[in-house]
């Protein structure tokens, strides 16, 4: 019984540990709070190069530590957030920006989905007020409900 | 045409297929360098062999060049350097190093023991260049033409067969381009 507690203990321990060492900290000391914040915001939303399913403040790899640094650096400077953006774009490609500007090559992507959800809801309209089936030509006929009675009877 | 539209989802699933089948065998680590067509950034470094010695981007204008990025961290470099030595016994080109974050003495060591393919290295410790070319890892080689304009970005190693299906094309044109003064 012991043992198994030790062991569940060793274990907990150990996924804490791994959790704490799952994201990089880097201990810079920013000018103030806004550029603080502004760090954490751009590191979320470009992508690390190398690693292309992380941002940057995820990825563990050499170079995302060092365009941390460059990011900092720029911030340090007192750089807008747009000059950022362009000084990574310039270097990386459009490809660092995770989410990617309106261009020609993205409108597919911004403006797809509300194309798609106005095409359903004009499906959806058309389909509601068709004339609705005139109830008098699905009524029977005498003769065909005479049949339907001789039917019914038959049994 | 009501028979057609009864055909619609179905066509439209395969289309969906044939999108998503061709994703699976396209390589996403295969990115189109932001550089192609830009100048060579500005830079001035110094070399590996010398450190008194200052290079510029100036330095590397009025050739076709190719800017090898390499390190001695970098295993696939090692298993890329015979073919740079074949690559730069061709007349035609001009092979620079990119030395790229990595330890002036190792990389010394590494140029005596193997061969040193480079004209010269630039010794880039701080990778600021490497930065400035969107450099992400090495090896990595950049094809720059006689007017200092970057043609092409590889990214991965240099073989044989990737010589010969990646660069002779591009060079012979711009060896082409050269002749006719363009």
């Amino acid at each position: 019984m012991r043992l198994i507690s030790l062991f569940i203990l060793t274990l907990t321990l150990f996924i804490g540990f791994v959790q704490v060492k799952a994201s990089p900290v880097d201990t810079y000391e920013f000018r103030d709070e806004v550029t603080k914040i502004r760090f954490q915001a751009l590191s979320k939303e470009l992508r690390c190069p190398k690693c292309q399913n992380q941002n940057l403040a995820d990825s563990n790899s050499p170079i995302a530590a060092d365009l941390r640094k460059e990011l900092y650096e720029l911030l340090q400077q007192g750089k807008a957030d747009s000059e950022i953006v362009d000084f990574m774009v310039n270097r990386y490609g459009e490809f660092v920006l995770y989410r990617p500007r309106v261009s020609e090559l993205t409108y597919v992507l911004w403006f797809g989905p509300a194309v798609l959800i106005l095409l359903g809801i004009i499906v959806v309209i058309v389909v509601v007020r068709r004339k609705p089936v005139d109830k008098k030509t699905l009524a029977l006929s005498t003769a065909q409900q005479d049949k339907l009675k001789d039917i019914l009877n038959d049994k | 045409m009501a028979k057609l539209i009864r055909f619609l989802p179905l066509i439209l699933v395969i289309a969906l297929g044939v999108v998503l089948y061709r994703g699976l065998s396209l390589n996403p680590q295969d990115m189109p360098s932001a550089l192609v067509g830009k100048a060579m950034p500005v830079f001035s470094l110094k070399t590996l062999n010398n450190s008194e010695r200052t290079v510029t981007q100036q330095d590397l204008l009025g050739d076709i060049v190719l800017v090898n990025v390499w390190a001695t961290w970098c295993p696939t470099c090692k298993y890329e350097h015979p073919y740079l030595v074949d690559i730069a016994k061709d007349p035609q080109v001009k092979l620079y190093g990119l030395n790229y974050k990595d330890e002036r003495g190792a990389a010394q060591k590494w140029l005596q023991h193997y061969e040193d393919p480079y004209v010269f290295s630039i010794f880039d410790e701080e990778g600021t260049l490497g930065l400035d070319l969107g450099v992400y890892g090495a090896p990595e080689t950049f094809v720059i033409d006689h007017k200092g304009i970057i043609r092409k970005r590889f990214a991965g190693a240099i073989d044989t067969r990737v010589w010969r299906r990646e660069f002779e094309p591009l060079i012979a044109q711009l060896i082409e381009e050269k002749k006719q003064g363009k």
